[in-house]
């Protein structure tokens, strides 16, 4: 699979303006790539996710293009993109635990669903039960209602349902946020697995916490403010990032097994500019220790080296 | 389930005590001599006329024995379905005033109740599909939902009886009919029967649709809602989803309104001197026949405390949650 | 019929996902609004609230000027019999079968249905609210028990039991009426009320005033209320149209005060002398126009107040 994704707009509307969530964003996703997105709360990394699969009500499409598998999406279009949904591209939601229709059995609610997709349930019940007991649910599970299962169980669900159809990209949208540290690493093995068995060719991993990519990502795509900063694999990200905000924001979190009784842990001092009326040029530019006249125009998104793409002007020469 | 059943029981049970001790206390609640004050009020002429009904209060009052025997003896008569004498319509007994007026009540209220709660949930789920019905039906919806029973039922009778003459003005069939189980008899009945119906009918109709198209909405916008879309599930599916999620609150919502319509059908009754418990309450009130009154009171708590556990019982059903544990779904 | 359950409990938005949670930057654009100047921003624009509270005052402003300009009496008997609406001598809106001023009957039962349905609604939203204040605040065993009143009193048909209690007593009062009204009005408006103050006693403010101290009285009065006082409002709405509406139902079985008369008494007289038949609409239609006019206006204010309050609901 290939995911091209070239300068994608996607705004919020509000009374009291545009919110530009995602402002110009370009990058690529190879066959069998599992792709971190992180940044911090409200930089936009669960709106570009989004924007792939499905636009809400306040969303609204401004710009730029997807391509998928060759094909563009029209993710402009609700009802076009019905066609690629849950085939081609499919999502489990941030709110995975309360995604289930209550008064419905798991079993009848996932036979509706292939069923209104045009693939009758028989054909993919056996694969189904495979599955789920794959990421440990038992058969049982489909005679139950939502609320007979504990909140992991339901997220468990959620994502075998959400990967029925072997859909070529899969966006999983913070599922592990809500979990505890040894579920969180359950999960995260589980989506490796689901790649590794082509359930699923590609993936968007997005989530705030970077420990988790660190984990399961191949390549992690960093994002503050609606842009991207930098993308690089993952263990470059980690050991040796190039872009100010990556490095800053690496260089803040604990590490394991040191005490800090004498290094003090640093936060980024400052937050990240409003995304209402959003400054000029780089956004990064008032908390970055590396600031200059330069950065009042916007940096492009360049290939440092094959594989590493950074938006700075002061990194790369 | 059987701890939502129990629970439930226990409330009806406690209702129904407290529903015959208001029953029986009222009367005593009068100050002065009870018995003597209501004799006073009715100045019957006929002496024995006055002296069966003087019987009747002593018995029922039993003034003379400490209070809580006489609540004792108030049990044992309504035990043995004795609700006293009318006074009016001396000397039927209560019970058998009521008898022959809940037929027609039950008439008019069930297929109203049953009928407008359909059609009106149906109409609500459109009107939330369609922002152009949606602009139409609502604003109609909450004026229908605003008015009085009587009122409509006021206009009704004077629209389609009085001024078009199509329909006639009241009584529940031709007094000079032939009665009997035959066709034109019963073509008499439904004439005779349609506009009670009708404005029972359309006034719930408003509350309903209304009430479901905000549901609906909300249920739209849940989160399986979200999810089901974002996997490319049809328009259909997720409405089928949501008008089935939303029609719970609204069986919920039956055994609330119950007393509402109750109370619409009374005075729809009275409006078209349709002969029901409305139009004997109604007589009962200006004649101050009061042991009518209480035992049509008494009836009536029966009657919606019977329909209450349906209600329950059918809910039990529908919502996979109460089965499980949790009481009406959301309402922990 | 009162709609009590059709009342949306959507609480406060915090909806939006991005940008709008981020405070405005004061740049030239973004304005800086307070929280009530934004609502009343909200508020002007409203169609449905507009409308709902222009009807509403206006019927407001004819139930307190009209007895003054009335001319005759409500209860006398002066006037020529089943005369219709003129301008001679007053008669407005006609006069009825037994000679009395149909206007002047019509702006006293205007003024009977809001003293009805400000105190009977009042009532019934206090009782509601310390009731569903108290179950939801406190849990446990107290709410149990209130639990349990609260379910038996809404069982009972409440418009039975103001039919026998009202038939008993000899002289009834606006006041009475009212108070009865209230009384048995309150229990969807306390289960509201719980399960509004359910949903917020568990957030994080709450624990707060909680641990620093504050009694459980200050804690509701200043933390709880405050946040849900449009939807209180809004209930209060609605308990008001509904106790016109209970009250039009009883005057019109005959258990209306004994001394004057109200819009339900007026449709009851007519009814009973055959006003229908004999054509004098006059007597009969303006009442129950009355009373949808005010309850239906007053539900509709109820959606644009909800729509003001609940930033989710607003249209683009």
């Amino acid at each position: 699979m290939s995911l091209a994704v070239d300068d994608l707009q996607v705004y919020y509307r509000t009374l009291r303006g545009d919110v530009r969530a995602v402002d110009g964003v370009t990058f690529d996703i190879a066959d069998g790539e599992i792709m971190g997105l992180a940044g911090e709360s409200g930089c936009g990394k669960s709106s570009l996710g989004n924007s792939l699969v499905y636009l809400t009500g306040r969303m609204k499409y401004v710009g730029g293009t997807v391509d998928l598998d060759g094909t563009k999406l029209p993710i402009w279009d609700f009802e076009a993109m019905n066609e690629h949904r849950f085939r081609h591209i499919s999502v489990i939601p941030q709110y995975a635990m309360s995604a289930l229709n209550p008064t419905r059995k798991i079993g009848a609610m996932t036979a509706d669903l292939v069923g209104s997709r045009g693939v009758p349930y028989k054909h993919v019940a056996g694969e189904f039960i495979r599955r789920l007991e794959l990421v440990g649910l038992s058969k049982d599970v489909l005679g139950m209602y939502p609320i007979e299962l504990s909140g992991g169980m339901k997220q468990r669900a959620v994502m075998v349902v959400s990967t029925l159809l072997d859909p070529s990209l899969l966006i999983a949208d913070e599922i592990t946020s809500a979990l505890d540290v040894s579920t969180q690493k359950a999960v995260a093995e589980m989506l490796v697995e689901f790649r590794d068995r082509g359930f699923v060719k590609s993936m968007v991993v997005i989530t705030h916490d970077i420990s988790i990519l660190y984990q399961v990502a191949d390549t992690i795509l960093v994002m503050y403010a609606g842009h991207l900063v930098e993308k690089a694999p993952a263990d470059v990200i980690i050991g040796a990032p190039s872009h100010p905000y990556t490095r800053l924001l690496i260089s803040s979190l604990p590490e394991v097994g040191v005490r800090y009784t004498e290094r003090r842990l640093h936060g980024i001092p400052g937050t990240p500019p409003p995304l209402l009326a959003p400054p000029e040029g780089c956004r990064f530019r008032d908390r970055c220790p590396l600031a200059s006249a330069k950065c009042v125009k916007r940096p492009p998104f360049r290939e440092l080296e094959p594989g590493h793409h950074v938006a700075c002007w002061e990194v790369g020469g | 389930m059987l701890r939502y059943l129990l629970r439930k029981l226990l409330i009806y049970a406690l209702t129904f005590v407290a529903a015959v001790t208001i029953d029986w206390g009222i009367p005593h609640l009068m100050p002065g001599n009870p018995v003597l004050t209501l004799m006073g009020r009715i100045q019957i002429q006929n002496p024995q006329v006055a002296q069966h009904v003087y019987a009747n209060y002593m018995r029922s009052f039993n003034l003379d024995l400490p209070l809580w025997k006489q609540y004792y003896y108030f049990w044992v008569s309504l035990v043995h379905g004795d609700l006293g004498t009318s006074i009016l319509q001396f000397p039927s007994p209560v019970s058998s005033i009521i008898l022959h007026a809940v037929p027609y009540t039950l008439g008019l209220l069930i297929p109203a109740t049953l009928l407008s709660w359909y059609v009106g949930n149906k109409l609500g789920a459109l009107a939330a599909r369609r922002k152009v019905l949606d602009n139409t039906l609502l604003p109609f919806g909450y004026l229908l939902t605003a008015t009085p029973y009587m009122w409509l039922a006021i206009l009704m009778s004077f629209l389609f009886a009085v001024t078009w003459q199509v329909l006639p003005v009241g009584f529940a069939y031709d007094p000079t009919a032939v009665q009997g189980w035959t066709w034109t008899f019963g073509l008499d009945l439904l004439r005779h029967w349609v506009l009670p119906f009708l404005s029972l009918f359309l006034v719930a109709c408003g509350g309903w649709a209304i009430g479901m198209r905000n549901l609906i909405i909300y249920e739209l916008e849940s989160d399986y809602a979200h999810y089901l879309e974002s996997l490319g599930a049809p328009r259909k599916l997720v409405r089928k989803y949501a008008f089935r999620n939303a029609l719970l609150p609204q069986i919920t919502g039956l055994a609330l309104a119950l007393g509402a319509v109750i109370a619409g059908a009374l005075v729809t009754e009275i409006v078209f001197s349709y002969p029901g418990l409305g139009y004997q309450i109604y007589r009962a009130i200006t004649n101050e026949d009061y042991f009518v009154i209480q035992g049509i009171f008494l009836f009536i708590i029966v009657g919606v405390l019977i329909a209450n556990f349906v209600v329950d019982i059918v809910y039990m059903i529908v919502d996979p949650r109460t089965r499980i544990g949790m009481q009406e779904g959301g309402q922990a | 019929m009162s709609v009590p359950d059709r009342v949306s409990t959507t609480t406060v938005g915090d909806d939006l996902r991005i940008g709008a949670a981020v405070p405005p930057a004061p740049a030239d654009e973004a304005k800086p609004v307070s929280g009530l100047r934004e609502t009343l921003y909200f508020a002007v624009r409203n169609k449905k609230l507009i409308f709902g509270l222009g009807v509403t005052l206006s019927m407001l402003a004819i139930a307190i000027v009209g007895p003054y300009i009335a001319r005759h009496p409500p209860l006398d008997y002066g006037g020529q019999l089943s005369v219709p609406p003129t301008t001679r001598d007053g008669y407005w809106l006609g006069t009825t079968l037994l000679g009395q001023d149909v206007f002047a009957q019509f702006v006293t039962g205007l003024r009977m249905a809001f003293v009805v349905g400000a105190i009977g609604g009042g009532i019934a939203a206090i009782i509601g609210m310390v009731v569903g204040f108290t179950a939801g605040y406190r849990g446990g065993i107290v709410d149990e028990l209130l639990n349990m009143v609260t379910n038996v009193v809404l069982v009972i048909p409440t418009f039975a039991l103001l039919l026998v209690i009202a038939a008993y007593l000899q002289v009834r009062g606006i006041m009475t009426e009212a108070i009865f009204i209230g009384l048995t009005s309150w229990p969807w408006a306390a289960r509201a009320v719980r399960a509004q103050t359910f949903s917020l006693t568990s957030r994080d403010f709450v624990s707060l005033a909680r641990l620093s101290g504050s009694s459980s009285r200050q804690i509701i009065f200043r933390e709880i209320a405050p946040n849900m006082s449009s939807y209180l409002f809004m209930m209060f709405i609605l308990l008001f149209g509904g106790a016109i509406l209970i009250a039009a139902t009883l005057d019109f079985i005959g258990l209306g005060p004994s001394n004057t008369i109200s819009l339900g008494m007026m449709m009851q007289l007519s009814v009973q002398n055959a006003a229908l038949q004999l054509h004098l609409w006059w007597w009969f239609l303006p009442p129950g126009l009355a009373i949808m006019a005010i309850v239906g206006s007053l539900y509709v204010m109820n959606v644009g107040l909800d729509e003001v309050f609940n930033p989710r609901l607003r249209s683009m």
